[in-house]
């Protein structure tokens, strides 16, 4: 090696180590308790004759299979509102992102949403990892998010609507529903992540206010097809009831092996908050007739809206196609944000908020309004049994609307929850 | 050929690199897109030691995703602890956990010094322990990698399953400040930046340091023979453990920058499949090359948000296709294109001017 | 008494699938050295080909039978297809076989996607595989799932199959002389490149009609491949590269260790002590519970 290659090596190490000093010195910026530029959030574009919105679903990765449905309904109703004029004179223009079921990527696409695209608003996200990743990115630029799909509760972001139930819609009025049928010892098996543990925390402080014992709780990492130790479990444990917080592809392996198990819905009946219409597709009314749901939209739901509704979807996307209640969601919140813009007769997210409370909207699932201060909606919670035909007939519901309560204070047994 | 003239193309490439980096891309890029650059040098910095331990050394690194994460968990628990201010417990502790205190290997996060120190030296010290068996044993290629993606599938895991404690799947998120610096403000949002892209010129100077020095030349013998390596008198373990656990440094480092550069840090970047897409950006590039293994890397992840915004479908077929032409039929990746150009060049020069006892 | 005994089955249940789904591998893996990442794809191509015999044959129960021919003949084609496209150009690169052969997985996952949509689809199960058998009566009865012992016969069937062809076989020697020493078999008049791609087919193939068991318990989908692909890999790497004994002993140890953890713990935390187990032990014992002797240094 040569003397000058050395020389000239340490030459640009060094020089390099400057340069590097140099910019972080002079680059550092405000700090903490200074006040930051952040006030400035991004200003929607509405200056031309259209206004642009964000859809923000997994289009690829594991998540597709429940949020391209999702899209798909966000569209539906947008073209529904172009058709008959749009939004304060306005043609929406939706632009759609691939969050890729990772969430770092929902971030990142949420901020390009906001800041690039400039949307007046954005819909989508489903797995609750992929809210919580976007939820700052969404309260630092003042930008609003609808959320549409049921959620484990506990969270109230200003910036964020959410139009699918929360726990006081769905969890609650399904443990009603067994108590009331006199099923008193329940099994809980989930996917390992937010939702089901929280779930089970709430069904937990439930049952040991109401007499109900739980004698087991079982968690399967997400994707995990390997049920049959758990369903022996849930076997000897000689439960009343199972309840059913698991996700995606683990479903069709625990009820294969439940049914192999020799279990049934007549001898220990599942409640399954997780399982819609497009789900008992894919895993079979064989293994799944008799079982409960809890939701609050069925494909069945009666009503003129959920006929047009449901005609209109399988009109655009083919007959084959089921509607759930994620996608009923969906198609609502894009309706409700267009009555709160006009309302407001802006679209600035201050004004829309301010303009939420109390809209109501003649949903599939029925009327629900608008809780302004928590921002989620007012929702009918329905029980419902999956039939041999692959769709969900309802065997009960909540006969009006239930208020939202995400942090579940209107239930003394819950004090210690959050 | 002039050794002085061999010598200053690569301070000439640093310097050019060090331009882009401080001068050209602040000013080009929007606040925004100058983040998402933030994002994919870290992945850079990662490819920094993939190509040290597998370009250079033959070692199957296919667990990168661990020390990724172990680094980013230790600078964004020590950042949650830092949020919440002293005496609180971070905000998805008190929403899941029941706990009224920091579980105790939460506690020493609390200092930023002991923090910052284990984003590096916590994977070192994870990479030498495995290392440190496998190597000795000589555990070879097939296996080290089926055991990496193991320990990668079972951090994962782990870390989902420990949700009161580490943020489930969910991960660590909202992360608000940086060493007492408002992550929301876009001047230092901008440091940040400055700051990744500093380390990633540090990291690949100090990689072509290591390529240059004797242990960089005995490391390739190592690679290409390793009983011969033996004979002479040097124990291979060693030398590859070095390599290793360089690269779960430069892993770590990584994953610890990218959490102030994203604000999240989730088991998701943790398990198998991210561990092969750091690999497999460095083997497009080239992974012998350490300005293939940067490239190719910032390439890939570029070229995965860019073309699958576009097409969300046939995005997947472009990647499978680029992964299979780049590594079945261009080994070298595609920095031995500029090789083979070069090459083809002289071999152009060398038959118009025909030099006696030079052809080979 | 009857948990125990449950759980045992349970695992012995467990390690047959696990069996099936790495048997395949034995041969292109452990026998070969190739890391096949669309190895997982190949077991999906079975469960869909199931799917697809199953709307023209409308008996669930024959065409489950005959699915289990077809699905190796499409699974083995697909593997001898890329054998002879890419991997045996890359037979001395074993990293980069890999991420070619990932590259790949993600390519056919995405070609499911198209050809039969994101969503999982289901087949019907026969009547006879969906009930269980008593194998211990009274209160707190012992019963066995019929397609569990349906899929544990087909495990027996397989390695009973593939062992006998391996040992009495002329493709058999061929493949063993291949593997023990390539060059000598080469000059011997065996024509390697030929018993590699039939190794190949043979080995996809089998993963072929795991797929069409897997078809009974677990979800059909573009993804089902990946979810079980690397503990196919651990299976052989455990049980020592080249060896079947080695392969048959772990999947059915793996699969009592992970019944029992999981019945005493939680799933998450059984598959974490699992998988920390098998790195423990590779510390210990490297080339896995058998290994090959040979001559070579390395």
């Amino acid at each position: 090696m040569s003397s000058a290659s050395i020389i000239l090596r340490r030459r640009f190490l060094s020089g390099g180590l400057a340069l590097t000093a140099v910019v972080a010195l002079s680059a550092c910026g405000a700090k903490t308790d200074a006040a930051g530029s952040s006030d400035e959030a991004a200003q929607a574009d509405v200056s031309g004759d259209t206004v642009k919105v964000g859809l923000l679903n997994s289009l690829s990765g594991t998540m597709a299979i429940s949020e391209v449905t999702v899209r798909d309904s966000l569209k539906l109703a947008i073209d529904e509102i172009n058709a008959s004029g749009g939004v304060l004179g306005k043609k929406i223009q939706p632009i759609s992102e691939d969050g890729a079921s990772d969430w770092p990527t929902f971030a990142e696409k949420a901020q390009k949403l906001i800041k690039e695209d400039r949307v007046a608003a954005t819909f989508g996200c489903w797995t609750s990892a992929s809210r919580k990743a976007v939820k700052p990115v969404f309260e630092k630029n003042k930008s609003l998010l609808f959320y549409p799909v049921q959620y484990e509760g506990l969270e109230q972001s200003p910036y964020i609507f959410y139009t699918g139930a929360t726990t006081n819609q769905q969890i609650v009025p399904a443990l009603d529903y067994l108590k009331s049928k006199g099923l008193k010892k329940l099994y809980l098996v989930g996917s390992d992540y937010v939702f089901p543990r929280t779930a089970n925390k709430i069904i937990q402080a439930y049952a040991k206010a109401n007499g109900m014992t739980i004698l087991g709780e079982d968690y399967a990492p997400l994707g995990s097809t390997e049920f049959s130790t758990i369903a022996n479990k849930v076997k000897a444990a000689k439960a009343d009831a199972v309840f059913n917080t698991l996700n995606g592809d683990s479903n069709v392996a625990f009820f294969k092996e439940y049914k192999s198990a020799g279990l049934t819905a007549k001898s220990l009946p599942v409640v399954s908050v997780s399982i819609a219409e497009e789900e008992v597709k894919s895993i079979g009314s064989q293994y799944l007739a008799g079982q409960l749901t809890a939701w609050n939209y069925y494909q069945t739901t009666a009503g003129a809206a959920n006929e047009k509704f449901v005609k209109a979807y399988k009109a655009k996307y083919g007959e084959d196609k089921p509607t759930s209640d994620p996608m009923e969601a969906a198609y609502t919140s894009v309706y409700l944000w267009k009555a709160m813009v006009e309302k407001a007769k802006s679209f600035d997210p201050e004004k829309v908020k301010a303009a939420s409370d109390g809209i109501t909207f003649d949903a599939p699932e029925g009327e629900v309004t608008v809780d302004g201060a928590t921002q989620h909606l007012y929702k009918t919670a329905r029980i419902g049994e999956i039939g041999t035909d692959g769709l969900i007939k309802e065997v009960w519901d909540s006969g009006k609307p239930i208020e939202p309560d995400p942090y579940l204070k209107g239930y003394s047994w819950a004090s210690d929850l959050s | 050929m002039n050794p002085l003239k061999g010598s200053l193309r690569p301070v000439a490439g640093f310097a050019g690199a060090a331009v882009l980096l401080f001068a050209v891309a602040p000013l080009a890029l929007t606040d925004f897109r100058l983040g998402l650059l933030a994002k994919y040098l870290c992945t850079a910095m990662v490819a920094v030691g993939i190509c040290l331990a597998w370009g250079r050394g033959g070692l199957l690194t296919l667990g990168q995703g661990v020390f990724f994460g172990l680094g980013g968990y230790a600078m964004a628990m020590h950042l949650k602890i830092a949020d919440a201010g002293p005496g609180n417990l971070p905000d998805f502790m008190q929403l899941y956990g029941t706990a009224t205190e920091l579980p105790w290997w939460w506690r020493p996060f609390a200092n930023p010094a002991f923090a910052l120190a284990a984003t590096v030296l916590l994977p070192m010290a994870v990479a030498a322990l495995l290392g440190l068996f496998v190597f000795r044993r000589r555990v070879k290629g097939a296996y080290f990698a089926i055991l990496s993606q193991a320990l990668a599938a079972a951090f994962a895991i782990w870390l989902i399953g420990q949700q009161a404690t580490t943020g489930g799947t969910n991960g660590l998120t909202d992360i608000q400040g940086f060493f007492g610096y408002d992550l929301d403000d876009p001047v230092n949002q901008r440091t940040v930046y400055f700051i990744i892209a500093a380390a990633l010129l540090a990291l690949i100077a100090l990689a072509r340091q290591l390529i240059h020095s004797r242990y960089g030349e005995l490391l390739v013998a190592v690679r290409d023979s390793e009983e011969r390596v033996r004979f002479l008198g040097y124990d291979p373990a060693n030398v590859k453990l070095v390599a290793y656990v360089v690269a779960a440094g430069m892993a770590g480092l990584a994953g610890a920058l990218f959490v102030p550069a994203v604000g999240i840090i989730s088991p998701a970047m943790i398990g198998i499949v991210p561990s092969i897409e750091f690999v497999i950006g460095a083997a497009v590039g080239g992974r012998a090359s350490l300005v293939g293994a940067v490239l190719g890397a910032i390439g890939v992840v570029w070229a995965k948000t860019a073309l699958s915004e576009e097409f969300p479908a046939a995005w997947t077929y472009f990647q499978g296709l680029l992964f299979i032409v780049a590594l079945a039929f261009l080994p070298g990746g595609l920095a031995s294109l500029a090789g083979m150009l070069r090459r083809r060049r002289a071999r152009q020069r060398k038959a118009t001017v025909v030099a006696v006892g030079e052809a080979a | 008494m009857t948990v125990i005994l449950g759980q045992t089955f349970t695992g012995i249940s467990i390690g047959a699938v696990l069996l099936l789904i790495a048997l395949g591998l034995s041969l292109t893996f452990g026998q070969m050295n190739v890391i096949n990442m669309a190895h997982g794809e190949f077991i999906m191509a079975g469960a869909y080909t199931t799917y697809v015999l199953q709307k023209s044959i409308s008996d669930a129960g024959m065409s489950l039978l005959v699915a289990l021919p077809v699905a190796f003949l499409v699974s083995g084609a697909l593997g001898a297809l890329l054998e002879w496209l890419l991997i045996r150009r890359l037979y001395l690169r074993p990293l980069d076989t890999l991420l070619v052969t990932w590259g790949v997985s993600l390519m056919l996952q995405q070609l499911a996607r198209d050809i039969f949509g994101a969503p999982n689809v289901q087949t019907r199960a026969p009547d006879w595989l969906t009930g269980n058998v008593t194998l211990i009566g009274g209160a707190d009865p012992l019963t066995v799932a019929n397609s569990r012992l349906f899929i544990l016969g087909l495990a027996v069937a397989a390695v009973v199959a593939l062992a006998s062809t391996l040992r009495l076989t002329p493709l058999g020697r061929r493949i063993r002389a291949v593997v023990q020493n390539r060059d000598l078999a080469e000059v011997s008049g065996i024509s390697t490149a030929r018993v590699d791609r039939t190794a190949f087919f043979v080995g996809s193939g089998l993963a072929g009609i795991a797929g069409v068991a897997l078809t009974l318990v677990g979800p059909i989908g573009p993804t089902m491949g990946t979810n079980v692909i690397i503990d196919a890999f651990l299976v052989i790497v455990v049980g020592g590269i080249g060896q079947l004994k080695g392969t048959v002993i772990v999947a059915f140890v793996l699969g009592v260790l992970q019944s029992v953890l999981e019945y005493s713990t939680t799933v998450s935390v059984a598959k974490v002590l699992v998988l920390v187990a098998i790195v423990a032990f590779l510390q210990w014992r490297p080339q896995g519970l058998y290994t090959l002797r040979t001559r070579s240094l390395v």
